[in-house]
């Protein structure tokens, strides 16, 4: 039985024991609901809960499980002397289950019927031809073993999943019954559902940060092992970022420091632009704008916030580095040889970050009781002398804050830099010349047609790593700043 | 009130420091101070007392154009300092409000330093020539806030980790730094204890030697403890205006007299 009408036929007794179970506690209670220790509704999802809860968890347990035992009692099948030279067990175990797909599809378009399918003394040359006629993937030859090994899995895979269909529906049921036996006036059903919305949140927020830790820990791997195969010394202090894509391996020289001062060069040239002009209007926003300019202006202002950074990419490319050509370029100043560089990128990238900076620095300005800026204007300050001296002080730790999330914004950023900056890492202080990042080179990396194990692919896992680390620190710290100074002026 | 000390007490000076004339306030379509007219004597200490939301607030803003700061507020007549119009349009509220310092309700010391505090007005004013100038102006305003001795030590701690007496003590010396001639409070004690609420009494009046002080007070024992003249508010009206024992052992209208006995406000 597929999961899908499985999960729907949970789902059907659940809505069944809601019914039954708000019904039996209103009429235990004579049909009036001021009887009953919950609203009668809670009855009822106390019963669905009680018949979903377990059942689904049965359900996905058992999707989990059940291939890993298969497949272990199946391999026992194969004898160590089936397994060919330069191969081995599981990629025996991968051909098996191919053949066992193969097998099930076969039956599906009707090739063979399923008496042929389970024969084991089947025809080996007519059972290849067959799977190959049926338009399966038969890549090395079958053998008699693996046939059976194949048999095998098809049969034990489908009875486990006929066990499963029945164990689950069953605990569905049973559930159910549980919850609506306990559906009597006393029963502190609202509690329960109550235990059953934390829950639920629990396994939210857990799924959110087991993912994060997976990520993390897929990076930790991949960067040891790139740590392997190229010294970790010449990849923190090499100058040199050339990675040969030959093959030859051993011929690469993959430094980081060319890449990490062409993001740190375009960071800086980005956050120049954007926290100017973010904070500045984000004081003209709070402070000096009428409530009508500021509802139509902080919208507008906020969709740049929402522009896709290809599109700001594209910008670069398009608009921004002709342009910067014509001034700086041959025919102006002759500092410029193509429009991709980093002044393109740092510009562009100013400009997405804009809002980040305006939008979180007028929320904390806003922040700062009405009180500090009486009392400024009490001792005869004006507008402007209050905004230096007292707003801003008070505000700066959370725009402080504001600025190194948009600092951690520009170093993750990508699209921008593959499109505006070109893609040559280099160590040089000209803003004019093309450099490149952290993160156009894990995708350019990651993109060629490089051995996965090779330290080439592999290096964009150390550069991921890098990134984190950085970006990571600097959240931290921001979350210090902001933290430290919070409580300030309350 | 039974403090018959209260009809003996002496007003200091006759002089108008300031004359309100027909004053009219609208908060938007709200009519909030229904021509009010009030002469406030110099050298004295004035209360302004009535229930909440009759405009003893409103009316105390108008004094230094707080008032501007707010877009809806509107505010019609005629208000004169030492004779001179402060709603003329060649008066610069910024520098009316150095002339006429502001307390407010809640202590509102900023994030700065105890000494940054008091040297903010000031320093925006030029009022010191150097360094030690301001050291000179930041010891004697704290000491007329009457807080000098405990905070001598600590100048460089921030104003915002005093108790909640001493950042009102605090935000007193800082208004008093930049010289006013006219010291508003807004109920500066409505947030103390009372131990605090006596020292900033007791600091108010050794404030009258110098200023003019107008104090707004829901406390009418407060009232009659610190005050010399008292005006009565009501729903926008300023019902009584007198002397402070007058109003409170003696008031002409019977509208005051029930709210100083408790029965409506």
């Amino acid at each position: 039985m597929p999961v899908f009408w499985l999960a729907l036929i949970v789902l059907a007794i659940a809505a069944l024991g809601f019914a039954a179970g708000r019904s039996r506690a209103l009429s235990a209670a004579g049909g009036d609901s001021r009887g009953l220790h919950s609203l009668p509704t809670y009855y009822g999802w106390n019963v669905a809960l009680k018949a979903m809860v377990p059942a689904f968890f049965l359900l996905l347990a058992w999707l989990l499980i059940q291939p890993f035992y298969v497949n272990s009692v199946v391999s026992g099948m194969i004898p160590d002397s089936e397994i060919r030279e330069g191969s081995s067990r599981s990629l025996m175990m991968a051909e098996v289950q191919r053949t066992a797909t193969g097998l099930d599809n076969a039956i599906a378009e009707g090739v063979m019927d399923d008496a042929f399918a389970r024969d084991p003394d089947a025809d080996i040359a007519d059972v290849t031809e067959r799977l190959k006629s049926s338009g399966q993937i038969v890549t090395s030859e079958i053998t008699r073993p693996m046939l059976q090994a194949a048999q095998e899995l098809r049969v034990k895979s489908a009875a486990g999943y006929s066990i499963m269909s029945i164990a689950v529906i069953i605990a569905a049921v049973a559930g159910a019954l549980w919850g609506i036996r306990e559906s009597l006036p006393d029963f502190r059903a609202r509690n329960v559902v109550e235990q059953g919305v934390r829950m639920l949140l629990i396994a939210a927020a857990s799924i959110a940060i087991l993912t994060t830790v997976g990520i993390l820990l897929s990076l930790v791997f991949n960067t040891v092992e790139f740590f392997r195969l190229y010294p970790a010394m010449d990849f923190f202090f090499g100058t040199q970022w050339a990675p040969s894509f030959s093959g030859r391996g051993g011929s690469s020289e993959l430094g980081v420091l060319p890449l990490l001062w062409g993001t740190l060069y375009i960071s800086i040239v980005a956050l120049a632009v954007a926290v100017p002009i973010g904070l500045f209007s984000a004081i003209y926003l709070s402070e000096y704008a009428s409530p009508r300019v500021r509802s139509v202006a902080k919208p507008l202002l906020e969709i740049l916030a929402g522009i896709p950074t290809i599109v700001y990419g594209l910008f670069a490319l398009l608009t921004v580095g002709p342009l910067l050509v014509s001034v700086f370029g041959r025919d102006g100043l002759n500092w410029m040889q193509s429009g991709t560089a980093v002044m393109t990128a740092g510009l562009v990238m100013g400009i997405m970050l804009i809002p980040f900076v305006s939008s979180l620095s007028d929320d904390i300005i806003n922040a700062v009781p009405q009180a500090m800026r009486d009392g400024s204007y009490g001792l005869g300050a004006t507008q402007s002398e209050t905004i230096r001296q007292v707003v801003i002080p008070a505000a700066l730790p959370g725009i402080v804050g504001a600025v190194l999330l948009a600092a951690s914004r520009a170093i993750g950023e990508t699209m921008i830099v593959v499109l505006g900056a070109g893609a040559a890492a280099r160590l040089s202080l000209n803003p004019f010349e093309a450099m490149t990042t952290v993160t156009a080179k894990i995708v350019s990396q990651l993109t060629g047609d490089a051995d996965f194990a090779s330290p080439e692919a592999l290096v964009a896992f150390a550069l991921g790593m890098t990134l984190f680390v950085i970006t990571l620190a600097l959240n931290i710290f921001a979350l210090y700043i902001v933290r430290k100074y919070r409580e300030q002026y309350e | 009130m039974d403090d018959l000390r209260l009809t003996e007490r002496d007003v200091t000076s006759q002089d108008a420091k300031i004359a309100a004339k027909n004053v009219q306030v609208y908060y938007g379509d709200t009519h909030a101070i229904k021509d009010v007219s009030v002469e406030i004597k110099d050298k004295t200490v004035t209360a302004f007392i009535g229930p909440s939301g009759c405009g003893k607030s409103t009316f105390l803003r108008c004094l230094n154009r707080m008032n501007d700061t707010i877009d809806i507020c509107r505010v019609e007549g005629d208000i004169r300092i030492d004779g001179e119009d402060i709603y003329d349009k060649r008066i610069d509220p910024v520098q009316l409000r150095a002339k006429v310092g502001m307390v407010f309700q809640k202590p509102n010391p900023f994030p700065k330093s105890i000494y940054d505090n008091i040297a903010y007005g000031p320093r925006i004013h030029g009022l010191a020539k150097n360094k030690a100038d301001l050291d000179v102006i930041v010891e004697k305003s704290l000491r007329r806030g009457a807080i000098w001795d405990e905070v001598k030590d600590r100048l460089n701690a921030p104003g915002t980790g005093l108790s909640g007496g001493q950042q009102q003590r605090l935000c007193i010396a800082r208004a008093i730094a930049t010289e006013p001639e006219v010291l508003l409070m807004d109920e500066p004690c409505s947030a103390l204890d009372p131990i605090a609420t006596a020292q900033v009494e007791e600091l108010i009046d050794e404030l009258r030697e110098n200023y003019s002080v107008v104090i707004v007070t829901h406390s009418m024992q407060q009232a009659a403890r610190v005050s010399q003249k008292t005006a009565f508010f009501h729903l926008g009206n300023l019902v009584e205006y007198g002397e402070t024992g007058q109003i409170f052992t003696n008031p002409s209208d019977p509208r005051t007299e029930s709210y100083i006995t408790g029965r409506i406000g």
